[in-house]
Parts: C-alpha cells; structure tokens; sequence
C-alpha cells in the first residue's frame, strides 16, 4: 500500500490529506475540515456518525461498526469490542469486565490478544491488540477517503489525559500500520474545548471551564484554564464505574424484572438474551435522551417470547438516580481538586455520548451558578452535538497543524515550549464603585496564566475627567459565604405562598435559608502606581500588562485616542 | 489582542500629595510562578510556540505577522498589469484570433500555463477597465473596440479549460528551444536541459514530472528520469491549429471530410511530437556525463571484477611456475651431485685401477725382482710359467688384497723373501680354496 510507505518516512506537508479521528471504546468518529475550515463529522457508509468501535468476523468476512455491533447476539466470540484502553498495556493491568459478552482478551506474548475466527478457512487465529486497532483505524480511514473522495494519510487522534506514554506509542503505531501518519495526539477534554473555541461566535476570553466526558466505558472530567486561547489543565479525574453502561444496566435491570413479573425466566441468566436486552437498553437510553417516553420491545428475548414495553424519563431518571449522583459527585471532586470552587468556573462542557441525557445537564445547572454555561445539547440549544465534540476538535487540531513540517510540529509541542510558568496570582486594577472610596479590584490578567502574556483593558474615568491613579494589584479570589439578610416583607409573604403549595418538598422546609457564597478578590501585593494626568471628560484609560517569560512586567498606561502615555517596567523577582 | 475588556467602573482620582517620575512608581513584584504545562492544541498555542521559538516579544510576533500577511497581499496584487502593451498588439484584429498570443492579451505572458483560473479573472478584469470601448469613447477616441474583443476572446478560451488545454497545446511561446552545442560548451548543461524538460514536462498527464537534477544526482533519479521522458504521457492535443473548421452551413459530406482530414493532421502533428520528444531526451542523454559517468562506475565495478579474476589467476601460474622451478632446481642439484659423485667414484675406480696396475707391476716386477724364483737367466718357459701364476693369482685376488700384497713385496730385493712372501699368498689362497695348489706350481 503506498499510504504505509508514506507514513514511515512521514508525509510531505504537500501531500497530507489529514482528518480528525476520536477513537473511543465504546464508539470512534471521524471528522474533516470543510473548505471554509470548518469542522464536520463524517458518516460511514452505514451513515453512523457514531461508529461502534467494535470489529465482528463472519466467514472470514470483517464487519464493522453497528453491522458488528449487532453480531454481538449471535457471533459474539468472534466479536472484538472495548479494546482501545487495552492499547500498550500488559494483560495484569486490563479491566476485562466490559468484554465478558465478546471475544475474551487472552495474554499472548507479554502483549494483549484476541482468539478469533477471522478468516473462512483455518483454525481460529490470535489477533494482537495492536493489529485489532490498526483494523479499527484502517476500517475508519477508509470510511474518511470514500467520503472526501481522496486518500486519507494523516491524522490528529484524542487520547484521554490519563493515557501514558506507552499507550500513546502503541496507538500511534497502530495508526501507522493502517497507513496513517499520526500529526498529534492531543487530549480529549483539550480537542471538545476547541471544538467550542473554534465557532465563529466564540470570542477568546479568560475561562475556567470543566469538560465533563461521559463516555460509554469510562468518564473522564478536566478543568482547564482556557487563557487566551490557550489550555492548561489544572486537575482531571477519571470513573470507571459511573458511565454509559451503567445507565443501559439500570435500564436492564429495570426490563428484566418486568419480564420476570409475567414469565418466570430471567432473560440475564442467557447470554444471548442478555445481549438482546442490552442492545435494546442502550437504544431505550437514546430514545429517553429526545423524547420523554421510550419503547421497549424485543423479538424473542427469551424462550422465544417476545417482549414490549414502554418507560417514560422521570420513572429512568428515578431508577438512575444512583448514576446520576455519581456523575455529579465526580464533577464536583474534580473542581475541588483543582482548588477551586464551582463559583470560579465559567463554563461547563459536556462531552461523550451519554451527555446528550438531560437530566446530568440540568444536574450540571443545579451545581454551578447561574452564571456558568452548561454547553450540553438539552441546556443550551446551540450546543454542538457532544459525542462529536472530540472528532471535530481533532479535525480542527488537523487541519491547523497538516501544512507544518513533522519536525516543527515536535518541536512546538517539545516540553521546553510547552512548560511555562503560570501566574498564581491575578494581576488587576484599582478602580472605585459608583459612590463609595473603597477601592474594587478589577482583573486584567487573570490566575493561571500562562507567561508571557500580554493583555490590555480600557477603563474608565471620573465623570469630570482630570488626574487619575492607576494602581497595579495582585489580586486572589476567594469565597465569602455569608447568612441572607432577612427577607423583606413582601418576599417573606410570596415564599410563604410557596411553601404552602409545595408542602412536600423536603428542601426547602428543613434546610432554611441557605448560605450566600459569592466570589470576592482580595488585593494582594501592590506592584506599581502610575498616574495620567489631565484626561478629557469622558475619556478612557488603556492599560496594557505584558509580562515576559521571566516575570518581569510592562506595564504602559495611556489615554485612549491621546498621545503618550506612562511606561514602566518592574524586573523579574 | 483585538478587543480590549471594557471597563465601566472608573479609575480613581489622583492624590495631590501622589509623586513618581516620569509619573510612574514600581512598588513590587510578581509573587512566584507555578510551572505547568499548556496543552499544544489551538491556534492561539501554535502563534505563542512561533513566539516561544523564534525568542519573539509580543509586538514583535505581531509586527513581523502583519508584514507576512501585507506581503501575501502585495504578491497576489503584483505583475500581472505591470507587463507593457505591445502597441502591435493593441491593434490586432479580433478575427484572426487563432494566431493571438492570449496570455500576452491579458498580459500574463510570464505566468502562461501556469496563470491560475484567479490570476486569468483578475488580469481580465484590469484590461476591460483600460480597454472598455465605453471609455475609450469617453476619452474622445475613435470607437474602436477591436483589442476589447481580443481580451475577451482571450479570457473566453483561457477559462474554458478545455479549450485552454488546446491552446496550451500549440503556445510556441512557453516553448524552449533545446540548448545548442554552442551553448552547452559554455558549461550550463543541467540548468538549460533542465529548463527544457521542465517547459516539456507541463504537457505531462503524470504530475509531478521527475526533475532533471544536476551533475551530482544518482543514477536512480536519473534512471527515472530518462525512464519518465522515454514514456511520456502527453495531453497535448494539435485541435488548435486545425485548417478548416467545420461550419454548420456545409452538407455532411463535406463536414465529414473535413473532420477526417483534421484528424489525420491531428494525428500526424501528435506523432511528430513525440518524435520530436524522443530525440530531444536522446540528445540530452547523448551528452549527459552522468550516464558515461555511471557507466564508467559500472564499468569499473565488472572490470574490477575481471581484473581481480585475472590477477588470481597470474598469481597462481607464477606460483605453479615457481613451484615447477624449484622442482627443476633440485632436480638438477641432485642430478649434479649424482653426477658428481659417479665422477668421483670413477676416479676412485680409475685410481683404484691404477693401484691395482700399479700393484700387479709390484707383483709381476717382484717375480722379475726374483728372478722367476730361478738363478741365472731364466727361461722363458719358467718366466711364462711364474708369469702366468702371479696373473691368476692376481685374478683370484681383489684390489685389497692386491694391495696388501703388493705393500709385502714392495722393497724386496732378495728372491727368497718374495717367494716367501708368494708362496704364504699361494697357500692363503689355496687354503680358502680360491686356487688349487697344482694350478700355481711356480710359486709355491
């Protein structure tokens, strides 16, 4: 194949025709850039933008996607599923569970393989890991060239944050063995915020924002300080047990009593039935994700009787309420991680494909602030598709990468250019409210940054315009919590009305008044003063902070539109 | 950063009492940083690593940013109008559009095949707003409309790409002429060959075209090379320089006749290009030194070869010739010292011989000596008789005992003594049975 060779020797930025590729346990997805750079899923040629990565072998024929995913009922020990996270690990370190109703991995060779019957003729042959992702990939590949109608040799691929180095070396071997160069390997949480970050709407600001990715297997959260654009990831938890599959068990469950209730077989004790019943949960899931009522009907889910049924989303969220709290509590751990409070994040995006369920959304919504924006598909109506998020950020993170050389692009993401110090504290402004002297801190460069940075504000002045002092503060956040005042008489009436109409909620009549936090600056080191004098009635103060490298700061100082201005310097410390 | 963040709440009022120079005052410094690692992803990553690697400040990276962007704009914008117009041009007639240089119509005569569908829409557009007939009536001259038909039949054939590909075929302009031998003994043979191909090589279905390369390229790009050009896939078609067209008024036959001899003028144009192809790469190759090079290389690799097969096998005839010498020699040596020792037994013989001689005298002297063992003078029958004896005496005898003897008679002069001497001789012999005691009466 003339794509592997290219690969060895690394494409020619000439030649490269490069997509994003978000390759999952659960599911994979494929993305390119469109000439107007912007992202776009790809559907396989089953028209699934969310392709199972799961690879299934019938008389020597391969079958991937949802075709596998449906061999998982009859053909399932030459069916190859939720085998990403096995990539350059050895047998001693794998979780096998999610593999029990497919082809079991076996340790071969100090490596992981699968004993399938993958071709017509022959005993059963072993398949290495390494080999079943590089079928994967190639089968992905494919589906990219057939769609752009040209061949596809290069790619930017997610990873989860946790994936060591070893892992990374496997997948990018395996991705080369399909014929495909590997660009960069960027991380998943990283590739959904610059999916968001990319819309034209989207403006570069200052962010703290927590990707939240629900996966199928796994979930992994990330805060990341998102500062001018660029990321650095302040803390990430990852969950083996709260995830998709999770919910489709509730689901399972849930049926399977029903079952039982009216025949006296319980389908999960057959294996067959007991894939039936999990295929048919997971597409339940899905239905309860759009509507708010769900069918359930299996063709002969055991002894051949068949089953139908319906459940409506309150009674799934009642029965996966179990779930739904380990979400949230993974989420809130994380941000207590990162040593910051819910109040500082700005943003939450919600990612992988069990995102789309509205109730971890609105679940999202009661535990950050009303100022956080929860960016999931039943939250905000513009919300991208969350299960594409990472494939399209991979495509992005593609097509802004494919005209560089393969050694500039090591050479920018080499540590010396990617480790930088991070301002702890953030530097601000001096400015007074309306009437009170009280000086309030006002945020120029925020905490995390990442140096040198440059940023610049204007700010107001005195009505009357005249002298005015800029002083230049380091500033830290912290959470003041305080007792509400006591409600005003006409508040006092219309919450009694309330009470009185929800008696039953517990809420609301045993916890009292909750507390108030809120988020406040304290002033920290002063740095420097600086002063303009004789500004124009009305006018504006621009203030520019650039610091270097090294710490040392900039300062300058001027009247916008005038000419001039104070500069000064403070050295590094 | 484009936007700044607004502000709204104002900046205080200066305190009278509130000095600094220059009005600034730097009070302290940045607490301690923590090291963390930013996330290689995003084009705001991309600008701070150009930053980061080319050790540039933030104004720097945008200064030297914008002048890229600026230069894009100025490259895009330049050349195309800046060409002269050729006032012979400006007049030509719009009819005899087939022998019209389009490309220099629109002045993107140093662009030709290589002019972008963009490029040919923007020279377009500068030449009808120089030669709009409108403007040119505006300007008080004639209604002369001619050159703007000219640009626009220009532009209707460049954008047709079919029929851009027709022209293309037949632009003598874009030709180069291949290099003369006058030229080429200037030294410049890559760069003018290469020049050539490369002008040849925009007829090419197979894109990229090999590079001619230099005199340090290897035998495998060259060896592609000549391979490229001897199977060369042209488009270059030959429907541009057609005689007759077919017109739409005339009868079938007539239309079909001409169509006919089109093609065939077609098809006799197409193969003489190809010739003319072919003996174009047989000339480059003809004096290509890296061809007499490469096969002096291969040359030297299979005589080196013979040369090495060849020395083995002198070295093992001298051998063998050695080997056979020195047999000859100790063959000889041998022979010599055979030889040498036969002389030298000879001689002993001959001595021995002559000792024997000189005995037997001793011994026949010694009887005579004596007498023959008779006083007086003897007789002849006697010295016969003793004669006779001491001969086969002397036959019976050998050397050594020849010698023994004769060492017994030499000195004697007495008669008796030496008969003594014969007569204990006589009875040795006769007592080892040698000689009977009858047979030697004289001596007894």
């Amino acid at each position: 194949m003339a794509a592997e060779g290219a690969s060895a020797n690394g494409t020619t930025p000439g030649e490269r025709h490069a997509i994003g590729i978000s390759f999952g346990n659960s599911n994979s997805s494929i993305a390119y850039t469109t000439n107007e750079d912007k992202a776009e899923v790809i559907a396989n040629e089953d028209g699934d933008r969310q392709i199972p990565s799961i690879l299934s072998y019938v008389d020597g024929e391969e079958y991937n996607g949802q075709q596998a995913k449906q061999q998982l009922i009859r053909n399932s020990k030459n069916t190859v599923a939720y085998f990403r996270d096995f990539l350059g690990q050895n047998f001693k370190s794998i979780d096998p569970t999610h593999c029990h109703a497919s082809a079991h991995p076996k340790e071969h060779d100090g490596t992981i393989a699968f004993i399938i019957q993958d071709k017509e003729e022959g005993g059963p042959s072993v398949v290495t890991i390494s080999e079943v992702a590089t079928r994967q990939l190639k089968r992905l590949a494919q589906s990219a060239s057939d769609f752009t109608g040209k061949q596809v040799n290069s790619a930017v691929i997610t990873v989860p944050t946790n994936f060591s180095e070893k892992q990374k070396a496997a997948l990018t071997k395996a991705a080369n063995d399909a014929g495909l160069e590997v660009l960069q390997l960027i991380s998943e949480p990283i590739a959904s915020l610059l999916a968001y970050d990319a819309r034209l709407e989207a403006k570069v600001a200052d962010k703290i924002v927590v990707v939240a990715d629900l996966g199928g297997t796994r979930s992994d959260v990330a805060v990341i300080a998102s500062r001018g654009g660029m990321y650095t990831i302040l803390a990430t938890a990852h969950d083996y047990e709260y995830a998709g599959v999770q919910l489709d068990k509730v689901l399972q469950d849930h049926f399977a009593k029903e079952f039982i209730k009216w025949n006296t077989t319980d389908p999960r004790e057959n294996a067959r039935s007991l894939a039936k019943l999990k295929l048919e949960a997971e597409a339940t899931k899905k239905a309860l994700s759009i509507g708010t009522n769900a069918n359930f009907s299996v063709e002969s889910l055991a002894e051949g009787i068949d089953f139908a049924s319906t459940i409506n989303r309150l009674r799934y969220e009642t029965i996966a309420r179990k779930v739904f709290d380990g979400f949230n509590r993974l989420i809130e751990g994380v941000v207590k991680k990162a040593g910051l409070d819910v109040l500082e994040i700005d943003e939450v995006i919600l990612s992988g494909g069990t995102s789309h369920t509205p109730k971890i959304a609105s679940n999202m919504s009661a535990i950050f602030p009303p100022t956080t924006t929860i960016l999931a598909p039943s939250t905000t109506p513009t919300a991208i598709n969350p299960a594409e998020l990472q494939a399209r950020g991979a495509a992005l993170q593609a097509s802004l990468i494919q005209e560089y050389e393969k050694e500039d692009i090591e050479q920018s993401t080499h540590p010396a250019v990617t480790t930088v110090k991070h301002l702890t504290n953030a530097i601000g402004v001096m400015t007074i409210t309306g009437d009170s002297d009280k000086g309030l801190f006002t945020p120029i460069i925020a905490a995390e940054t990442a140096v040198p940075a440059r940023r610049t504000i204007h700010i107001a002045t005195p009505k009357e315009g005249g002298d005015v002092l800029i002083k230049i503060v380091e500033g830290g956040s912290h959470i003041k919590v305080s007792k509400p005042e006591p409600k005003t008489k006409t508040n006092g009436e219309k919450s009694k009305g309330e009470d009185g109409s929800d008696d039953s909620d517990e809420d609301d009549s045993d916890d009292g008044p909750e507390d108030v936090r809120e988020k406040v600056w304290k002033v920290g080191n002063v740095l420097a003063e600086a002063a303009i004098k004789g500004v124009k009635k009305g006018g504006k103060i621009e203030v520019m902070i650039n610091v270097a490298g090294d710490l040392a700061v900039t300062v300058t100082c001027r009247e916008v539109g005038g000419k001039g201005g104070v500069r000064g310097n403070l050295a590094a410390p | 950063m484009a936007t700044h963040t607004q502000v709204n709440l104002p900046l205080p009022v200066l305190p009278e009492t509130w000095s600094g120079e220059k009005d600034f005052k730097a009070i302290g410094k940045l607490s301690a940083a923590t090291q963390r690692s930013i996330e290689p992803v995003g084009p705001h990553f991309l600008a701070h690593a150009r930053r980061a690697r080319h050790k540039r400040t933030f104004s720097e990276d945008d200064r030297i940013q914008a002048q890229e962007n600026v230069k894009k704009v100025e490259d895009d914008d330049s050349g195309e109008i800046s060409e002269p117009e050729d006032p012979m041009m400006l007049s030509r007639d719009a009819k005899d559009w087939k022998s019209q240089d389009h490309y220099a119509v629109l002045g993107l005569s140093k662009y030709r095949y290589k002019a972008t569908e963009e490029q040919i829409k923007r020279a377009h557009r500068k030449k009808v707003l120089r030669h709009h007939p409108d403007k040119k009536a505006a300007a008080g001259s004639t209604e002369d409309d001619s050159f703007f038909k000219c640009i626009q039949k220009a532009t209707e054939i460049l954008l047709d790409p079919v029929k851009r590909r027709q022209f293309d075929s037949v632009d003598e302009h874009a030709d180069l002429e291949p290099p003369t031998k006058k030229q080429l003994k200037e030294g410049k043979y890559y760069k003018l060959w290469s020049n050539v191909f490369k002008s040849e090589g925009r007829f090419s279905r197979v894109q990229p075209v090999p590079k001619f390369g230099d005199e340090k390229s290897n035998k495998e790009d060259v060896d592609t090379f000549y391979n490229f050009f001897y199977n060369f896939d042209s488009w270059r078609s030959f429907e541009y320089q057609d005689e007759d067209v077919p017109d739409d008024n005339e009868n079938r036959d007539q239309k079909r006749h001409m169509e006919r001899k089109n093609n065939n003028a077609r098809k006799k144009k197409k193969t003489e290009d190809s010739a003319r192809l072919r003996r174009l790469v047989d000339d480059a190759m003809a004096g290509d030194e890296r061809i007499k090079r490469f096969r002096q290389e291969a040359n030297a690799s299979k005589n080196k070869k013979r040369l090495d097969k060849e020395a083995a096998e002198k070295k093992a005839l001298d051998d063998a010739k050695a080997a056979k010498e020195a047999e000859a020699k100790a063959a000889k040596e041998a022979e010599e010292k055979a030889k040498a020792e036969r002389e030298q037994g000879k001689k002993a013989k001959e001595a021995a011989k002559a000792a024997v001689k000189k005995n037997r005298r001793v011994l026949k002297g010694s009887v005579k000596d004596a007498n023959y063992f008779v006083s007086g003078v003897a007789p002849a029958s006697v010295i016969d008789a003793v004669l006779n004896d001491v001969e086969l005496v002397q036959g019976k005898i050998d050397a050594d005992e020849t010698a023994a003897l004769a060492g017994k008679l030499n000195g004697l002069k007495i008669a008796d003594e030496i008969k003594g001497v014969w007569s204990s001789e006589v009875k040795r012999l006769v007592s080892a049975g040698k000689i009977k005691d009858s047979d030697v009466k004289g001596l007894a």
